[in-house]
């Protein structure tokens, strides 16, 4: 038996300063991650929730109705404590970054750089990036009392963990020394370490890439050299946070095979880098209130209704009945492979407390739906 | 379950494109229907090259073999028959091989065909090149990934004959789609000139021929929809060629009716009766003990069919958003027990007889 994961008692503690949603694309991570915002913010919190990438109308629910890369008071929010909300902009962030650590001639330099307008917009693992720093630039403004990150719906599950690491080693990248100065490294013992001549490689890498591209790589490098050290800083700076006691983990997932597949995969990358893991949130799980009636009975009923008719009732309300108990029986039979699937999960994970929120049978398009959702996150239910 | 008989066979609606790409946001299935397509197109006995781009290994794990090698291999055998087709006895087999393309290898490669590096191809390889190129100019990743995929297309046998018959890739989701095809404009800033941009050029030429279609996979729910519609929107802007739509886990359609009837006045009396008789009142005959048994029953009942019909209702609306983009689409029904082999087969089955293949 796992323990359950008691959502209201983490957002009450004023210990806890951060909450990070992660988990795979597709299981509501973004529409937990808003409604535990607007549940913490109403039971007092000075709260603020960072999405990634917001459906429209979930975006629109919380008043984002423009990317500006700036927390915005959440209006409509009941109770004692306050509610921000913002898109992260990753460009913008990226640019930010550049413009705090270089000077105005530098950082037009960089900013202007096709190689930089490409690496900001499309590196892979960017977007992963500026969530962290736009994070660590959100605790260290220290306005609010409770941030709320949604992650990026990252192809392999922690590339967010992952990102700060390997943006620093490529910028500290042994081609990035070679095309920065080939003349400091001297060339030589670099060069005979890897048995070719300086001359071949930027030649090889002039053939393959074209000269005008060599050219404009090495001015874009040597543009951002005196920004690597602060990046690789603030980089493992927020790692840090991540480990830092304040900072609580919620792996979100639904009840089919797949999607606790990659949470078996989180659970495990956060335990390997010491991550504080606090819980499952196992979102569209379904329930019925008429559990003693078994998928076989029913559907064996709405056979006899079918085939044999009743004396009293009308054909009308014998074919409702009947196709009342067909979804009656849908229904258990879906909990009977949600149940199983969930079982899997914690025979390998009993340690993991968990909360299983119950299906909404629609999108959430406004805070009444955050609200019934952070009520779902903290009802018992069977 | 039966499965239940489609309507009549239709002809194929992409007679002519070679190059399938399949996108989709994430959780809708996009992997297995990448794949169910690729059986499709082989079924009546061509060869069929199934692509994987995000070396994920969803291939192997779908069809239960281990992780795939950056190697076209043979994965499956397939004809009408096994897609529950009628077919003529004796028919031709198609072959479904699989690819999952690594960057790294498919950097080098390409570097070894168009430079003959040899040693120079280890020392970049040695000083994290690869990494540094990809990483840079994710756009130069994307011409490596989608020019393996028209190289493909276009690779013809020692007999002058086209290698594949088609080729599927399962290409990244919906978000990234036409960032991902439109290399061209993507590493245009990058490279004016010189190999990259030629090659960019060659693969684009492909791209946006008639031989290539992208389709999109995805649920009768909000964001999916809304992702694909705006999905279709950027690929129309980029000029690249639209697929079809493939509509992923429909349920069956036989219990809306009765489930937003019931919704719809007050049937509780008439449901209750009906209940009883059906024999859910245990073995007794006494009314009252049938009553106090159906009783607990009638509301959890007409809750869930109110929840059904809601969702019905909203499915209603998504649906109709779909067919405002005109385009093909096509239905595949919701598989309870997950996807296995069966599933997917039926799957093939189900996108061949509704023309996708």
């Amino acid at each position: 038996m796992t323990t359950r994961l008691e959502i209201d008692a983490l957002i009450d503690d004023p210990a806890t300063r951060i909450v990070v949603c992660c988990g795979s694309g597709g299981v509501g991570k973004t529409t937990t991650a808003a409604a535990i915002g607007l549940r913490a913010a109403e039971r007092g919190r000075k709260a603020v929730v960072l999405t990634i990438d917001p459906a429209r109308r979930l975006a629109q629910s919380m008043g984002l109705t423009e990317l500006d890369n700036t927390p915005r008071v959440v209006k409509g929010v009941e109770g004692p404590g306050e509610l921000q909300a913002m898109m992260l902009d990753m460009k913008r962030t990226f640019d930010e970054v550049v413009l705090a650590h270089a000077d105005p001639e530098r950082a037009k330099a960089i900013l202007e750089n096709p190689f930089y307008q490409s690496l900001s917009a499309g590196f892979a693992g960017t977007q992963e990036y500026m969530a962290m720093e736009k994070l660590g630039q959100l605790r260290a403004a220290d306005q609010w009392d409770l941030i709320v990150v949604d992650t990026p719906p990252s192809r392999s599950a922690l590339d967010f963990l992952d990102a700060p690491g390997r943006l620093g080693s490529f910028l500290d990248g042994r081609v990035i020394r070679l095309l920065t100065a080939p003349a400091k490294v001297g060339g030589r013992s670099a060069m005979k370490f890897l048995n070719v001549g300086m001359g071949l490689l930027t030649g090889t890498l002039g053939k393959i890439f074209g000269a005008q591209l060599l050219t404009d790589i090495q001015t874009f490098v040597s543009a951002m050299d005196s920004m690597f050290g602060g990046f690789r800083e603030r980089a493992d700076r927020t790692y840090q946070l991540l480990k830092a006691p304040g900072t609580a983990f919620l792996v979100v997932a639904a009840p089919e095979r797949d999607a606790l597949r990659e949470a078996a995969y989180f659970v495990d990358r956060l335990a390997a880098d010491e991550m504080p893991l606090a819980g499952l949130v196992l979102n569209r799980v379904h329930s019925t209130g008429a559990a003693q009636l078994t998928a076989e009975r029913a559907l064996a009923a709405a056979e006899a209704l079918e085939e044999n008719g009743s004396q009293t009732a009308t054909v009308q309300a014998e074919t409702l009945a009947a196709g009342l108990l067909r979804l009656h029986a849908e229904r258990m039979q879906i909990m009977g492979r949600e149940r199983r699937t969930r079982d899997r999960f914690v025979s390998v994970y009993p340690d993991v407390p968990m909360v299983e929120v119950p299906a909404l049978a629609g999108d959430v398009h406004d805070l009444a739906g955050l609200r019934t959702v952070g009520e779902r996150l903290n009802a018992q239910h069977a | 379950m039966a499965s239940t008989p489609g309507p009549e066979e239709r002809g194929p609606d992409w007679e002519g494109v070679r190059l399938h790409v399949v996108s989709g946001k994430g959780g809708t299935g996009k992997t297995t229907l990448a794949a169910a397509l690729a059986l499709a197109l082989a079924a009546e006995g061509g060869r069929t090259l199934l692509i994987e781009v995000e070396g994920r290994q969803g291939i192997a794990e779908l069809f239960g073999i281990a992780a795939l090698p950056y190697e076209e291999r043979k994965v499956a055998t397939v004809g009408r028959a096994r897609l529950g087709l009628p077919a003529e006895p004796g028919a031709k087999q198609g072959e479904l091989y699989a690819l999952a393309i690594d960057t790294e290898q498919a950097l080098l490669e390409y570097l070894e065909m168009f430079y003959k590096l040899g040693r120079a191809g280890k020392a970049l390889q040695k000083v994290g090149f690869v990494d540094f190129a990809t990483t840079v100019a994710p756009g130069v990743r994307d011409v490596l990934l989608t020019g393996k995929a028209c190289e493909a297309a276009r690779r013809k046998g020692p007999d002058g004959r086209r290698a594949y018959d088609a080729i599927v890739m399962d290409a990244p989701p919906t978000g990234r789609i036409t960032r991902f095809l439109n290399v061209n404009s993507e590493v245009a800033g990058l490279a004016r000139f010189g190999p990259i941009h030629n090659q960019a050029q060659a693969v684009m030429r492909v791209l946006k021929s008639p031989e290539t279609a992208v389709h999109f996979v995805t649920l009768l729910e909000e964001m999916p929809v809304q992702e694909t519609v705006d999905g279709i929107g950027e690929l129309r802007e980029a000029q690249l060629p639209l697929g079809g739509v493939m509509v992923n886990m429909v349920r069956p359609p036989l219990l809306d009716a009765a489930a937003v009837e019931a919704v719809h006045g007050d049937h509780r009396e008439e449901v209750a009766q009906a209940l009883g008789e059906a024999g859910l009142g245990g073995r007794s005959r006494k009314p009252e003990t049938i009553r106090a048994a159906v009783e607990p029953l009638i509301d959890p009942l007409l809750e869930q069919a109110r929840e059904h019909a809601e969702r019905v209702e909203l499915e209603r609306e998504q649906r109709a958003d779909l067919q405002q983009l005109k385009v093909p689409t096509y239905e595949l029904p919701l598989l309870g027990e997950g996807v296995d082999l069966g599933g997917l087969y039926r799957l093939a089955g189900e996108l061949k007889r509704q023309g996708a293949a």
